[in-house]
């Protein structure tokens, strides 16, 4: 296992190598997945911060509250954009290239989801360093390392949600279709006030959801302090989900090879 | 004159309807109109649906009746960005040089894209409402609220277009304009779209007591909220005349420019 990943691993770095220089190589159109969350962190707390006021409110930091929203709103438009490049790619006769090579498709696939995962540190700087500078409280280190995790992570799970699709679909068209998952998994959560203060179908739809429990993981250090409790639910829901849509990306790649 | 009048509204009448059709056959001109503001009003009714209790909020039945005039403009502004990124999509591939080289007046063709927005937003605001009705919003104003409602929107969204379109005029590159995107959502936000103003923190809640767009939204939700008042109505009219004066001259500097350096 390990020798095929040693022998595989200039292969997967290349890919990963390719992704990043899109960034130096095209900054217009990274910039604003960079930013826009870090626009979206700041006018959720400016518009709502009054919230923290209701009554069973778990905080009086509305920044620290609404911190994990922006953080995997940027991981999911970082995995999205995974998607969009590979349908471009598609459309383009690239990917059949690619797909020619002496690679595996796991390789492939691999080194897809992890440039993802490294780019949505990107927008996650730029975000913690804002919210910081604008009073988000400081989670210590395990809280920080946790939320790192929760955006790479996140961004993987999205990578393959999108790559899934760009298989599928072949086109960039579909990138409202990548964008849109991620952003409706995201934001139907205890995103921008506790679960019990929610209301109506929302409320439902957050008990239910699964990225809730990922949420609270990445929140739970802003807020509070990093429990284990707090934490493996989290854990769990996203090895779910990488492993769920990561064979959905497979299964994608392979009826594509045929 | 006549004539040349009757020949540009055709122009402008066909290149509306092909706007309208290329919005609906690209998933991603549409979506950003109808499905991100929807998202939004459904996450933020049920997420900050509480905000009606705290003090000062205005006497609304419900956080939907309030919010239903964000999501309105909302999808005005991104019907006007889509405009915008589908004229540089269309400068680009070379179909708008084909409309310059034809006989028919260059800002007949603009205007045929905005014609289209303007539909657009008709469309959505026609939309906005009924959601509104399924889920049991109240119109304080009726019928004739209801077509005021729509009628603001509908200016607006030719307003927003006309500045979208100056930038692609201006760049001639679709991305830029799409890139528009953070920046309509800084402007939303630093206005009272989602929340009233004077319970935002500073310096948003400054900033939206003053920003036309807020007069705009305040035109739209005051005939579901309360009553129309002629103060409320003539702020909105002049706020959209100074969005659209401001779009349109763009526009036109945009257009002698690109015509003349190509």
């Amino acid at each position: 296992m390990m020798g095929a990943l040693a022998a595989d691993w200039p292969a997967i770095a290349a890919l990963v190598r390719r992704a990043m220089n899109e960034i130096l190589r095209v900054p217009g159109a990274a910039i604003p997945g960079v930013l826009a969350p870090t626009i979206f962190y700041c006018g959720l707390t400016a518009v709502f911060g009054n919230l923290t006021e209701l009554r069973g409110f778990a905080t009086d930091s509305y920044q620290s509250f609404v911190i994990p929203v922006s953080l995997l709103q940027g991981a999911g438009f970082t995995g999205a954009a995974t998607g969009v490049n590979l349908a471009r790619d598609i459309e383009q006769g690239w990917f059949d290239r690619l797909l020619a090579s002496p690679v595996p498709r796991t390789v492939i696939l691999a080194g897809m989801v992890l440039s993802a995962a490294l780019r949505a540190l990107l927008p996650a700087t730029v975000l913690l360093l804002v919210a910081f500078a604008i009073g988000a409280h400081w989670p210590g280190l395990g809280g920080l390392a946790l939320a790192v995790a929760g955006v790479m992570a996140t961004a993987t799970a999205a990578a393959c949600w999108g790559c899934a699709l760009a298989l599928r679909f072949r086109t960039q068209s579909a990138a409202p279709l990548m964008q849109a998952g991620m952003f409706v998994l995201v934001l139907c959560t205890s995103s921008y006030a506790p679960l019990d203060l929610l209301t109506g179908w929302l409320h439902t739809a957050a008990r239910i959801n699964p990225v809730t429990q990922v949420l609270e993981m990445v929140r739970q250090g802003f807020v509070a302090g990093v429990t284990w409790d707090g934490t493996w639910p989290g854990l769990l829901t996203l090895a779910a989900l990488v492993s769920v849509l990561g064979a959905f990306a497979l299964r994608g790649m392979r009826r594509m090879a045929d | 004159m006549v004539e040349a009048l009757l020949a540009n509204a055709r122009v402008v009448a066909a290149l509306g309807a092909r706007s309208i059709r290329q919005t609906f056959r690209r998933p991603q001109l549409a979506a950003p109109i109808v499905v991100f503001p929807s998202l939004l009003l459904a996450v933020q009714t049920g997420g900050a649906g509480r905000a009606v209790e705290l003090p000062g909020f205005p006497e609304v039945a419900g956080f939907l009746d309030f919010m239903l005039a964000g999501a309105m403009i909302q999808s005005c502004l991104l019907a006007g960005n889509s405009g915008g990124i589908a004229l540089a999509l269309d400068l680009e591939q070379g179909f708008a040089d084909r409309l310059f080289a034809a006989p028919v007046s260059r800002f007949a063709i603009v205007l045929g894209r905005l014609a289209g927005t303007a539909a657009l937003g008709a469309l959505s605001a026609l939309y906005y409402v009924l959601i509104g009705l399924l889920f049991g919003v109240t119109f304080e104003e009726g019928l004739g609220g209801i077509a005021l409602m729509v009628l603001w929107a509908t200016l607006a969204a030719i307003a927003f277009g006309s500045l979208a379109a100056a930038l692609a005029l201006r760049t001639g590159t679709a991305s830029v304009v799409q890139g528009m995107f953070p920046i309509i959502f800084v402007i939303l936000f630093l206005s009272n779209a989602f929340f009233p103003a004077q319970l935002m923190l500073e310096p948003a809640a400054t900033v939206a007591q003053y920003n036309p767009l807020s007069f705009v939204v305040d035109g739209i939700r005051d005939p579901v909220i309360s009553a129309v008042s002629g103060e409320g109505a003539a702020k909105a009219l002049l706020s959209i005349a100074g969005f659209a004066a401001l779009g349109f001259c763009a526009s036109a500097l945009a257009l002698r420019r690109r015509l003349r350096h190509g």
